[in-house]
């Protein structure tokens, strides 16, 4: 614990070199004042059909939170693509002997809001109510007839179906989510990561009705669910709601796991000939997962390579420096049984191919070398710096807690992230990033109208001269 | 039914109080308006300048020119170089960021909440000293061309949206695009940049919200170290842009590169800032509640479920504006119907506003909506900020939240029909259709 004004002490000197000395006048103070990290209070317990519940007791809006999260992705689609999605659509749509208009009604006439979504992983169902008892009960009531008995009216799946394949007609009238599926079936192949999630013009039509009771009844089960709750509640009354949840939801195990992706093993190039202004660029590999080992050295890396917006190194060189991007970001996304490591960005035509082979350049070279000491100090501190800003409000907390559950982290896993990082050395991050990443293995995925080529530069084909690109 | 709204309002009055939070505000010897939110529930602050400065102030050759100054502002003062404002924010944990609207310019920062001297110490910095280098304004100017091509060039239906509003909202700052138009953007110099910074950037245009884990006792002395010896400068005049009187029935027929067509029509009608009858404003927000408050309201009931013409539409009132407001209808047919039937239905679900009386339930319901969001919104200290940076910007009450539920609750039926028949009226409207060009080649 000790570790930490120390090094904070040593990014200040690096800082105050490179901007005027007595400018700005309160960065002492500031640096020499440790940032608060609020611990969260999370209880968890788990109901009796098996759900777990994670909740944060939080009294000082009178309004509370729920969100099931569940094992109910696109991943679980089983070769159909769009069935999770369909399914999520239509909790909300009818139940028993409600009708539509009677859920919509019995929610909003309480200034409740309810809704549903469905990601990879998981399918997410979420209410916000007021949490005086007025209002809260007849809502929670009524969420659980709902999310416990949906009817899957054909009417409903045949309008969402239709409004879906609107969806995927607009998406052909632009180029980033084109772009964006491409580079995922591109990196996953045949593995469930790569298919989409909101299903194809070519799947869409063959979803009948009883593939999604059967996706209700095996995913949606109470032992395949992670119940979230933050707001003004007590115990009692928390235990509670979750009782009754996991009651109305079907009984049932946690899916099994998906089989782990596999990293491409040689570079793949994929092009959408679009006619637009601008040439999106997705450059990637399969390269993590929840669990890990080097999660917390690839996050603090990656917040130096291309995640720390105008701090780190794609941005400075790519926008700043040059005026080729608007925007340039890289990322991990860890789920359960894979992850993508991704840079995306987006050029003018004409500038496509210096940008390409510019940021294929920074890559390698933040692969070979990691970062600088400083470079380091300056993630550090901004990781740890903004850790009360990660928690700050209840829409915050509920989505830290569906995520802590459902990974099957610990309690305390933001603290435990929070020391690894304050231990993380540049060995390890160079170590990581050499054991994750092989530019010459990225997946090259574009569109616009003509594909990038990457240049031939001088300094490349001699090695050893890379350091000219390398930024500070 | 009626009975238990009225309990249930009763208890919802008493929530919104509950979720209310100490406001202070000053005003500063050279014209800076200060306010600060007292929320203590996390360690966090958002600091924020407002500039009443925005798209509406462009002349018609400059489009685009308070969006450029916006993205200049990061780019160095007198003792920051480019891009030293934003690292020295991530540094300290912080996040920051600007947008630019026809009727104000804002900047944030967000931090835990021991930054906050940092905070301020930065945007005193920017507000007092920027430099706007020659080199760096011509790179810059090329990443808000990439920023236009994103955003609209390489999206038909944002391009259509573009041309809309050019007849949509005549005569008026609100009818070129906030980005700029792309020939004009292309042309602009560091001069117009300097001399927009110089007439807009003074402290007596803009105002100052700390909101977050602070104290008035904390707030005060910063603001008055580094914000007191900006000089004053003069405050620049901003007419009131209306669209008055009625600019006439306006239809425009495109053919984009798009693959399911759009509907957009839009009334001219009055904000809360033009209103000469203010309840018009709660009357028009109510009424755009009961066409599109929610899946309940009649758009979803009527078009969505009841007849199926469409995939997606929405209503909407912009009533916080500085100009007139606008009233918005959009929509995205199903296959095999058309844009004619779907304008056909829309103006039906307008006719059935100015004659028949919207439902006690129907009122009801906006209402719990209305009043259960100001207590969510209460969640976020962001929000918090905004809502007061927006008020002071555009002169209205920062307690305007709390006037919404007596004002809400005063709006009739009768209103409601009332300033349907009075404000949407066909004078008042623009129509655009947009289709799918003939395709080219494949």
């Amino acid at each position: 614990m000790m570790r930490l004004p120390a090094i904070m002490g040593a990014a200040v000197a690096v800082l105050m070199l490179s901007a005027c000395a007595s400018f700005p006048t309160t960065e002492k103070q500031v640096a020499a004042s440790e940032p608060q990290a609020p611990q969260l209070d999370i209880q968890s317990w788990q109901t009796d059909q098996g759900a777990k519940v994670m909740f944060v007791q939080s009294d000082a809006l009178p309004m509370l939170d729920i969100r099931l999260v569940m094992a109910a992705g696109s991943s679980q689609d089983d070769g159909l693509p769009g069935v999770a999605s369909l399914t999520s659509a239509l909790i909300g749509q009818g139940a028993e002997a409600l009708s539509v208009d009677d859920i919509a009604r019995g929610f909003e006439d309480r200034g409740a809001s309810f809704s549903s979504s469905s990601y990879r992983d998981m399918g997410i169902t979420s209410l916000r109510t007021l949490s005086a008892a007025e209002y809260r009960q007849p809502v929670v009531a009524l969420f659980n007839q709902v999310i416990g008995s949906p009817s899957f009216p054909e009417e409903a799946l045949d309008r969402l179906r239709t409004r879906a394949m609107q969806g995927l007609r607009m998406e052909q009238q632009v180029p980033g989510p084109q772009v964006s599926k491409a580079f995922m079936s591109t990196v996953f192949a045949d593995h469930p990561y790569g298919q989409p999630s909101e299903g194809t013009m070519e799947s869409l039509p063959k979803i009948q009705r009883q593939q999604l009771v059967d996706f209700y009844n095996t995913y949606y089960a109470a032992g395949n669910t992670v119940i979230a709750m933050v707001g003004d509640l007590s115990r009692s009354e928390a235990e509670e709601i979750a009782a009754q949840i996991s009651a109305a939801l079907p009984a049932g195990p946690a899916a099994p796991e998906l089989p782990r992706a596999e990293a491409l093993s040689e570079r793949k190039r994929e092009h959408i000939n679009f006619p637009s202004a601008q040439t999106h660029i997705l450059l990637g590999n399969q390269a993590t997962w929840r669990g890990n080992p080097d999660h917390v050295a690839l996050h603090v890396g990656n917040q130096i390579l291309g995640g720390g917006g105008f701090a780190s190194i794609l941005t400075d060189e790519v926008r700043q420096k040059r005026g080729y991007v608007y925007g340039i970001g890289s990322g991990f996304s860890a789920m359960a049984a894979g992850g993508p490591f991704q840079v995306q960005f987006k050029t003018a035509n004409e500038n496509a191919d210096e940008a390409l082979t510019l940021t294929l350049d920074l890559i390698d070279t933040f692969v070979e070398d990691g970062p600088s000491q400083a470079q380091l100090e300056q993630a550090r501190a901004n990781i740890l710096g903004s850790f009360a800003l990660s928690t700050a409000d209840n829409s915050d907390i509920i989505g830290q807690l569906g995520a802590i559950g459902f990974y099957d982290l610990p309690l305390d896993y933001l603290q435990w992230f929070n020391r690894q990082v304050r231990q993380v050395t540049v060995e390890d991050i160079r170590d990581a990033f050499r054991r994750t990443l092989d530019v010459d293995d990225l997946a090259i995925v574009s569109i616009g109208p003509e594909a990038p080529q990457v240049l031939e530069d001088q300094d490349n084909e001699n090695g050893g001269e890379k350091d000219a690109d390398s930024g500070e | 039914m009626r009975q238990l709204m009225v309990a249930l309002a009763a208890i919802l009055w008493s929530l919104t109080a509950r979720a209310e939070l100490p406001t202070h505000a000053f005003t500063l010897d050279n014209g800076l308006k200060v306010l600060i939110r007292e929320d203590h529930r996390a360690p966090v602050v958002t600091v924020m300048v407002w500039f009443k400065a925005g798209s509406i102030d462009e002349a018609p050759y400059e489009t685009g020119l308070a969006h450029v100054l916006e993205h200049m502002m990061f780019k160095g003062t007198e003792r920051l170089g480019p891009g030293d404002f934003s690292k020295l924010v991530a540094r300290y944990g912080g996040s920051d960021n600007a947008f630019t609207s026809y009727d104000y310019t804002a900047y944030f920062q967000q931090y835990e909440a021991s930054r906050l001297p940092l905070a301020l110490e930065l945007e005193a910095e920017r507000l007092g000293n920027l430099k706007i280098d020659d080199d760096e304004f011509y790179r810059e100017l090329q990443v808000v061309l990439e920023e236009r091509r994103t955003r609209t060039d390489d999206n038909p239906n944002a391009l259509a949206w573009e041309k809309f509003q050019a007849v949509a909202r005549p005569g008026t700052g609100y009818a070129h695009p906030i980005i700029g138009w792309r020939s004009l953007l292309a042309q602009l110099q560091p001069e117009q940049a300097r001399s927009w910074y110089d007439r807009f950037y003074v402290p007596g245009n803009a105002t100052l919200v700390v909101a977050g884990d602070v104290t008035r006792d904390q707030v005060e002395p910063l603001v008055r170290r580094f914000f007191s010896d900006l000089p004053a400068g003069t405050t620049p005049p901003r007419p009131i842009q209306t669209v008055n009187p009625a600019a006439g029935e306006r239809r425009l027929d495109l053919a984009m590169a798009v693959q399911v067509p759009a509907l957009y029509m839009l009334y001219n009608v009055p904000s809360l800032v033009t209103a000469e009858q203010k309840q018009d404003f709660y009357a028009l927000t109510m009424l755009a509640g009961v066409l599109d408050g929610g899946m309940s309201a009649r758009i979803e009931t009527d078009l969505v479920r009841g007849e199926k013409l469409v995939a997606g539409a929405g209503a909407g009132y912009s009533g916080i504006q500085r100009g007139d407001g606008t009233f918005t209808l959009t929509a995205t047919p199903n296959p095999g119907v058309t844009l004619e039937q779907v304008e056909q239905a829309l103006r039906e679900q307008i006719k059935t506003l100015q004659t028949t009386l919207p439902s006690e339930d129907e009122m009801a319901r906006v209402r719990a909506g209305v009043l259960a969001s100001q207590v969510f919104e209460k969640d976020s200290v962001m929000g918090q900020a905004m809502e007061l940076g927006m008020l002071s910007t555009l002169g209205l009450d920062i307690d305007l939240a709390k006037q919404f539920e007596e004002q809400l609750g005063k709006v009739t039926a009768e209103d409601v029909q009332r300033v349907a028949r009075q404000w949407l009226i066909p004078e008042r409207l623009a129509v655009a259709h947009v289709v799918p060009a003939q395709e080219e080649e494949q």
